[in-house]
């Protein structure tokens, strides 16, 4: 699973980083960014969380 | 696809109280398609009540946050309460792109990591309220000593207004709030007051800037100071009655369910069942678009109910039980897509901070007047209650 984040769709919310903080951080500019691309197993079910509560649609998972 | 007349019914529908949402929601959801309703104002809207059809709604570029538009439904009037005025920087009412350079200014001031660091200070002002509940006998209306001035003290510190001024702050934007108690007028001049009070706050901070956000939304520049006035209003309304219904709604809640009491969990589930801001995120079409198979047209007013979405048995398991271990993330209390809210994680601290500190200092804490008693806002835009007596 790889993950990629789009700092100009990210409104901010933080739904991510709520969910999923190990993964997911808020710049100086409050926008997404990413700690780690290609999480391990373990945070694959709340990568998933997180990608589907984002609301702008920020977060996407590719299954390669 | 043959498209009978359909239905009409009338909108907005009494709320019962509790258990909010209004039980018609339900047979709405049943519906195909989307539900044609009639506002007391003779104003036609669809509305909208499965939570995926709100969602769909809600991140639709087609789709119209701009009350300028015509068709925009005028929910807030045909209740009473005077329309808002447009005023610049009320980026709530901006589409993509317009409404981004707003958004994005402001979104480094409400990041996690920036709440978290707000909580002492969150964490004094609700202990101050209790004292001065605590003081003043075994008795208290929750909602105008407690759920009403926290919020309000919350974001008049967040915007810098001087500690000196925040009582004069929070006496306007009560009157503002109260429905019943205060008139057309009074409410009007409120406004006013407060207006004229944050423009003299955004000259103050060009004059002698200091260590917060109006001072530094002005250095980074992509707000106009005359934008700033609306933007900081925007902020003070779109945070002060929404938070306090929501607590003084979920206090309720947790003592009718006291198993739950100091579980923080408590904090997201009260948002879902609650779901005060119903009636908030109004919409137009501004081409057609088809939603469930529902042709909507350039022009149709659209009323996604957050509610009604909330507790969408599809999405959430038996919706109207209260169930804070059950995973509520998803819902939508606080709107979907580019105008979610802003202020969620300010939210979230603020009610685990009031809930936790008022059930640990008042462990007694009961209602004064049976539930049955408790007078309901029906005639909100957000829905919440008068008053709530409680005692201890
Ligand atoms: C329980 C409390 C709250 C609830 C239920 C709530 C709900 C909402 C909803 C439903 C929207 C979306 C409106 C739309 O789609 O048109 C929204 C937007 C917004 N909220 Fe909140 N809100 C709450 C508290 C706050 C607080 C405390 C603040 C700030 C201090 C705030 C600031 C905003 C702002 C600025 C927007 C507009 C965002 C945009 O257009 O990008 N809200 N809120
Ligand atoms: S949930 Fe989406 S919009 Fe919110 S911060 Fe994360 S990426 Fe950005």
């Amino acid at each position: 699973m790889r993950i990629t984040a789009d700092t100009n769709r990210c409104v901010g919310a933080g739904q991510c980083v709520l969910t999923a903080p190990q993964v997911f951080d808020q710049d100086d500019d409050g926008l997404v960014t990413l700690l780690l691309a290609d999480p391990g197993a373990g945070e694959e079910a709340t990568v998933r969380l997180a990608a589907g509560l984002c609301p702008s649609g920020a977060v996407t998972v590719h299954e390669d | 696809m043959t498209q009978a007349e359909p239905q009409v019914v009338d909108f907005p529908l009494r709320r019962p109280g509790a258990p909010f949402p209004p039980p018609g929601y339900a047979g709405y959801r049943g519906r195909q398609g989307l539900v044609l309703s009639r506002l007391p104002n003779g104003d036609r809207v669809w509305l909208v009540t499965r939570h995926e059809d709100v969602r769909a709604v809600l991140t639709d570029p087609r789709i119209s946050s701009n009350p300028e538009h015509p068709g925009f439904p005028n929910v807030g009037e045909s209740l009473g309460v005077p329309k808002q005025d447009q005023i610049p920087g009320w980026f709530v009412g901006l589409d993509s792109p317009e409404h981004d350079r707003f958004r994005k200014a402001l979104i480094p001031e409400f990041t996690v990591r920036r709440v978290r660091a707000m909580r002492p200070a969150i964490e004094r002002t609700v202990d101050e309220r209790l004292d001065a509940m605590l003081a003043a006998g075994d008795s208290a209306d929750l909602v105008a000593d407690f759920a009403l001035p926290v919020p309000s003290l919350v974001i008049s510190a967040l915007l810098g207004v001087p500690p000196a001024d925040r009582d004069f702050f929070e006496s306007r934007t009560r009157t503002l709030v109260a429905i019943r108690a205060s008139t057309d007028q009074q409410r009007d001049a409120a406004a006013k007051d407060l207006l004229r009070y944050i423009s003299r706050l955004v000259a103050i901070k060009q004059k002698w800037p200091a260590d917060d956000l109006v001072s530094r939304l002005l250095a980074a520049g992509t707000i106009a100071p005359h934008e700033l006035s609306g933007v900081l209003m925007l902020l003070l309304i779109a945070g002060h009655e929404t938070t306090a219904n929501n607590i003084a709604l979920g206090v309720v809640t947790l003592l009718e369910n006291p198993e739950w009491i100091g579980d923080d969990r408590a904090v997201e589930e009260t948002l879902r069942f609650h779901s005060v801001a119903d009636l908030v995120s109004l919409r137009v079409a501004v081409e057609d678009v088809e939603i469930s198979g529902q042709l909507v047209r350039a022009g149709e007013g659209i009323v996604p109910l957050v509610a009604a979405a909330n507790h969408d048995d599809n999405s959430f398991e038996c919706p109207h039980m209260f169930d804070p271990s059950r995973s509520a993330r998803h819902h939508v209390a606080f709107g979907y897509g580019v105008h979610q809210c802003l202020g969620q994680n300010l939210v979230r601290v603020e009610m685990e901070i009031a809930y936790r500190k008022l059930f640990e200092r008042i462990p007694t804490l009961a209602l004064a007047v049976p539930a049955e008693g408790l007078s309901f806002k029906h005639d909100g835009v957000v829905h919440g209650l008068h008053a709530l007596p409680v005692r201890w």
